[in-house]
């Protein structure tokens, strides 16, 4: 079974969907996190500190989150190299019925997506961008989240970085999140402009709960 | 009426082919596609060359024998509906009309606008089929269908097998059709002994003809002429799955 599942188009595009579901659930919950900044200093600090101390929640999930993108990454370029090879005669004339730009430059955004994670974990998590980061502490020894994001975000530089990644996401989620419920077989006909109209509008909320942060702190209503 | 034509002449696979203009002239605007063909195609016969291959059959828009694409759009212009019932009154007068064989690896080029689309019949024969005992036919009304299951199985059945879907594709995948296909058996009571070897040897003979995967853009359901609904794709990933659970 599990030859067949990475051997055909179809398990490979549902373990592609299965991770990128998993993907967009961490992305919902990380977001739901940043949030916390407007509430206040001790109580993002405190979601950290849970975070940070819960080292049997924390390791699993990191390792866990790993594998999702190895696969997810893997399937999306298999997948693209082999949807490449389907038509060597072009066609002169094309009118693209119904393909969207973010339909058509997937592996192109997620890619960029994968770069930005890189320097996103050396920047926050591993501090070896900007060293004084990691001397940002609360009174008990924590990570100072709060003080870390408004630092690093008052950097219009870093800002702008952060919201452009985030577009390039939630615009490879304005066709992933409705597309995944193909994938997964949950459709039913008639359902199917319903289904896109609520991925964008996800996809939008996404965009729109990253970006607040960054916006507020070079806004001045974060400090 | 007039038309410029640009025409994809290719005499076989192996020799490469291109673009040739054509002047059809005195056309009535109620002509169809097909006759339009046909007319250009006597007047190049007349000057001693070769006509201009292309594929058709009922000519009504039932059989999924004709095919092309007409200024980038598999079937031409008009949503629902084939090459053959396409007419002339869809066009500008004087317009350019570029004509192109439906491209795919997997559907290999023939001639000019022929291409050799068996392999859908292959995916046919690899699971397209309920296996019946043959001899007296069954009492009327002996298997009880529901409404709803008869139309959805009804709606799938619609697909002529053109190809459509196929050529619009970006990556020229199959799934629509091979959707339909299994769908339509596999809805109905008949279907249900051969269900998931059904959707796992379609799925197969669909990847070992090389057709690509979806991407979910949708513009199969869009070009069909026989509207099949994109959500018999997720229907298709369903059985393929189960089948796979079920039959590790
Ligand atoms: C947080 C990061 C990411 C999330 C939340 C995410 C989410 C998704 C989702 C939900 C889909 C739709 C699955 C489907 O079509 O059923 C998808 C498709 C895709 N993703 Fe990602 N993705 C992420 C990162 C990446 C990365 C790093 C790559 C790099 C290669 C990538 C490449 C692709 C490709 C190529 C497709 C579609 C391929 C196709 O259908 O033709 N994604 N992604
Ligand atoms: S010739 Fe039969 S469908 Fe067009």
């Amino acid at each position: 079974m599990l030859d067949r599942v990475w051997k055909s188009t179809l398990g490979k595009k549902f373990l592609m969907a299965v991770t990128g579901t998993g993907l967009v659930l961490f992305v919902f919950v990380h977001m739901m996190g940043n949030l916390q900044m407007f509430l206040g200093p001790e109580v993002i600090n405190r979601y950290a500190a849970m975070l940070q101390t819960s080292i049997e929640f924390l390791w699993p999930a990191r390792f866990g989150l790993a594998i999702f993108a190895l696969v997810h990454i893997g399937t999306g370029i298999t997948l693209t190299w082999q949807n490449r090879q389907t038509r060597d005669q072009r066609y002169a004339t094309r009118k693209l019925v119904k393909a969207t730009l973010a339909s058509r430059t997937m592996l192109w955004t997620g890619s960029f997506v994968a770069l930005y994670v890189v320097y996103h974990l050396l920047h926050f998590t591993i501090g070896t961008i900007d060293l004084h980061l990691a001397e940002m502490k609360t009174p008990d020894g924590h990570r100072d989240v709060y003080r870390m994001l408004i630092w690093a975000f008052q950097d219009s530089r870093v800002a702008c970085g952060y919201i452009l990644a985030m577009g390039v996401l939630c615009f490879h989620l304005s066709h992933g999140i409705g597309a995944l419920f193909q994938s997964l077989g949950i459709k039913k006909p008639g359902y199917e402009p319903l289904i896109y109209r609520l991925a964008r509008l996800a996809a939008l909320g996404l965009l729109v709960g990253f970006v607040s942060v960054p916006v507020a702190v070079q806004l001045g209503w974060l400090q | 009426m007039k038309l410029k034509l640009r025409v994809w002449r290719q005499k076989n696979a192996h020799t490469p082919g291109q673009f040739v203009e054509y002047h059809a002239d005195n056309l009535n605007p109620n002509m169809s596609f097909l006759e339009m063909l046909d007319v250009v195609n006597e007047q190049i016969a007349a000057k001693g060359e070769e006509p201009i291959a292309f594929d058709h059959d009922c000519r009504e828009g039932i059989c999924g024998a004709c095919s092309c694409v007409i200024n980038g759009e598999p079937h031409g212009p008009h949503d629902k509906v084939t090459t053959c019932q396409t007419y002339l009154r869809s066009f500008q007068d004087g317009a350019t009309v570029t004509i192109e064989p439906f491209r795919a690896n997997a559907f290999p080029l023939i001639k000019d606008l022929v291409v050799d689309r068996t392999a859908f019949d292959r995916i046919i024969q690899a699971g397209g089929y309920i296996s019946v005992g043959t001899g007296h036919p069954p009492d009327a009304n002996s298997l009880p269908v529901p409404k709803p299951l008869a139309d959805l199985a009804m709606d799938a059945a619609a697909c002529i097998g053109c190809g459509a879907c196929v050529a619009a594709c970006k990556n020229a995948s199959a799934m629509l059709f091979v959707a339909a296909k299994v769908s339509h058996l596999n809805l109905l009571p008949q279907g249900q002994p051969e269900r998931d070897v059904r959707a796992l040897a379609m799925v197969d003979q669909m990847d070992k003809e090389g057709f690509g995967a979806c991407t979910v853009t949708l513009s199969c359901q869009a070009v069909c002429p026989k509207g099949i609904s994109g959500s018999f794709i997720a229907k298709m990933n369903r059985d393929f799955l189960r089948a796979m659970l079920l039959n590790p």
